[in-house]
């Protein structure tokens, strides 16, 4: 049982507003990504909640006691570090052990949890060499090890894989998740990585220049993003952005004219939209396609990338906007071909000037679908 | 870097090709080096065993090993062997700790650090002869000393510290000479711990205490053993201080093998006995200096 709560969570280093009032409800057994452009406040926000930064302002709880002021020993907390930050002068067994010892724990109990731990993650073999003689991989291992022993209410993760090469990066992924759902533990995990982000958490927390933008399962920040920053940071290729103007305004859904002079009407709550605003559309590159649908985009392909499976098309329209297009891997488009491109109105997203997302008119079936796992 | 590549490897076999043998051209610095070390140690060795004393010149011939075993039978060469023992082994004690302290200290942000700090290394630019005499003079003199007149203020009677602890004042001065040494070597050190590694000991519940003893000292090993390698060679040879305080007195109570082997050649003049003495303090130091370079030199592999 560890819930987190952060209510209206403050940081300044001096005169410098890093974090702006934080507000985020992180239930048990959740697995919350942290992601956000660099210098949001990820990290800073990550350690407050560990307790190696100070909270400038406002209320942090674990398992529903304020710990503002709690060391980080008795917050229930273990973090992993980007670095592994292991003790270079213990073995493998000293650094996983050291928390118990300073706790005096009595010996025997602590080579069972070590090796209990060990086991786990496979360092048996390894338990007496110093972490000079580990990879990369199995000092990652260790760190972890060292937290699993102290058997925490919450892990925190600070981009714990971002030093591993792409395989291991995958294999250590799953491993976690693994760990996740065998532990029944709270999880924090601080990522750059929009895939790690997408596979591994029950809830996203997206944040920039300190604030929380959105806040909701992976497919829900995927298709009901909140605003423009979320809709542009979640996906990959990054979300096109084109400008458009409203033509008409029915309850069912907002029609705005293309660059091309196609209509296209979006299915989404018009609010106070009225005919003659200008919006911008957002349409992801993987939901266009060549050829006509709801409407079409007209342009020439400058850049074409050829993924195999995929194709990413450059497409300068015709307005000069640039937009990226997902086109099928068997594509015959090549550099400088004219091109039209298809829109489907149940996938596009219309943002208003405020940068805000008009509210899509039906929720995604996937967006409140949780992993399978339990209630999440 | 592809098209880079060949570059350096073209490079390599034309500086080969030119044949020059650089070797010859260290020869003028080694042989000044050789001379430099083997002339006064031959001349040490041969000293000692010739009859050769300064007041007595009718005194001559080859002596044997008649030098070495008057001074084996010298109780003064024990005293002073001991002596330098007690002086090298607490001097390290004294600097390493507090050394150590200060440069955890010192590591911590305060207002003023770095004035601070410029006063721990303050005595480190002093000479030797100056801050024997200052300490002498305006610290432990029984009248004039600033001690002496602390002690008076409260009520005591000043002591005369060349005379009652003559050898406890001589490690005073040389220690605080050589604490700033200790501090500056540690301190760069102790700069070099990863923050990251200290923030994972405080998850782990190291409060103050444990987090010297299991993170700084350990991470500070190496850099110790450094400086204990260093100050061990200097202050085998302490001189200065001694001559200016005490002269190795009162008795022989500061007598080390530098003093021992001053007095000996420079005071009594037989210059066959000092040379023996001398090629005691040879042999002495480069066992010292054998083990040392060996657990150092280990260490720094292990690191
Ligand atoms: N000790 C500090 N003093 C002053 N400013 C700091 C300090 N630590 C962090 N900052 C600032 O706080 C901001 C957020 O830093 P933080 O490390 O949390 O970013 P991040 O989101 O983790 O970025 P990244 O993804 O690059 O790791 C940055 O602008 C950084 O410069
Ligand atoms: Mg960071």
């Amino acid at each position: 049982m560890a819930e987190v709560v952060l209510r209206n969570i403050k940081k300044s280093f001096g005169p410098v507003d890093i974090i702006k009032g934080v507000d985020i409800d992180i239930n048990d057994k959740e697995f919350v990504v942290f992601v956000g452009p660099s210098g949001c406040g990820k990290s800073t926000l990550l350690r407050m909640i560990a307790g190696l930064e100070s909270i400038s302002d406002g209320e942090l709880s674990i398992d529903g006691k304020r710990v503002n002021d709690l060391s980080p020993a008795d917050r229930g907390i273990a973090m992993v570090f980007q670095t592994y930050a292991l003790y270079p002068h213990m073995t493998v067994r000293d650094n996983m052990g050291f928390s118990l010892k300073l706790a005096k724990v009595p010996k025997a109990e602590i080579d069972r949890k070590v090796n209990e731990a060990a086991r786990i993650l496979k360092l048996d073999p390894l338990m007496d060499r110093k972490p000079k003689a580990l990879s990369g991989g199995q000092r990652q291992r260790v760190a972890i090890g060292r937290a699993i022993v102290r058997n925490p209410k919450v892990f925190l993760f600070d981009e714990p894989l971002s030093n591993l090469d792409a395989a291991l990066r995958v294999q250590m992924r799953i491993e976690i998740a693994r760990m996740h759902s065998d532990f029944n533990a709270t999880m924090i995990y601080v990522t750059h990585d929009q895939v790690e982000a997408m596979t591994m958490a029950d809830k996203i927390v997206v944040l920039q220049g300190g604030v929380v933008e959105q806040v909701g399962s992976p497919l829900e920040l995927y298709h009901h993003p909140a605003n423009r920053f979320v809709a542009g940071f979640i996906g990959s290729p990054t979300m096109n952005f084109i400008d458009a103007t409203v033509k008409a305004v029915a309850p069912e859904g907002v029609t705005v004219e293309l660059p091309g002079g196609d209509n296209l009407t979006v299915l989404v709550v018009p609010g106070a939209t009225k005919a003659g605003d200008k919006l911008t559309l957002g349409v992801r590159p993987e939901h266009l396609q060549e050829g006509s649908g709801d409407g079409k985009l007209t342009g020439t392909a400058l850049v074409v990338e050829r993924l195999g499976g995929a194709t990413y098309a450059y497409v300068k329209l015709d307005n000069g906007t640039m937009i990226t297009a997902e086109v099928d891997g068997n594509s015959h488009i090549r550099v400088n071909d004219p091109i039209q491109l298809g829109v489907r109105s149940q996938t596009c997203h219309l943002f208003g000037s405020d940068g805000l997302a008009l509210a899509q008119s039906t929720r995604h079936p996937l967006a409140d679908v949780g992993r399978g796992k339990g209630g999440h | 870097m592809t098209t880079l590549a060949p570059a350096p490897s073209a490079a390599l076999p034309a500086k080969t090709n030119r044949e020059v043998d650089t070797r010859p051209l260290l020869w003028p610095s080694v042989i000044v080096l050789f001379l430099w070390m083997i002339v006064p140690l031959a001349m040490t060795l041969y000293f000692s065993v010739i009859r050769y004393n300064l007041l007595n010149p009718a005194l001559t011939g080859f002596a044997g090993l008649e030098n070495y075993s008057f001074l084996f039978d010298d109780p003064t060469l024990w005293t002073s062997l001991w002596n330098t023992l007690v002086l090298v082994g607490s001097v390290l004690i004294i600097t390493v700790v507090f050394g150590t302290l200060f440069a955890v200290l010192y590591n911590q942000e305060f207002p003023g650090r770095n004035i601070a700090r410029l006063l721990v290394i303050a005595p480190f630019f002093v000479m030797p002869t100056v801050s024997a005499l200052v300490w002498k003079n305006m610290m432990m003199h029984p009248v004039y000393g600033l001690i002496a007149s602390l002690q008076s203020m409260v009520g005591l009677t000043p002591t005369d510290w060349f005379t009652d602890y003559p050898m406890f004042s001589v490690i005073v001065i040389v220690a605080w000479q050589w604490v700033p040494f200790a501090f500056l070597i540690l301190l760069t050190a102790i700069q070099s711990l990863d923050s990251e590694q200290k923030e994972a000991a405080r998850i782990d519940g190291a409060g103050p205490l444990a987090m010297f003893f299991y993170i700084t000292l350990p991470h500070l090993s190496r850099a110790i053993s450094v400086v204990i390698m260093i100050e061990t060679i200097f202050l085998l040879t302490i001189f200065a201080e001694i001559y200016v305080t005490t002269s190795g007195g009162p008795g022989t109570a500061t007598t080390n093998l530098a003093w021992l082997i001053y007095s000996v050649g420079l005071l009594q003049f037989d210059v066959g006995y000092a040379s023996a003495g001398g090629i005691i303090a040879v042999i002495l130091a480069n066992v010292v200096a054998f083990f040392l370079v060996r657990t150092v030199s280990r260490n720094l592999q292990q690191g």
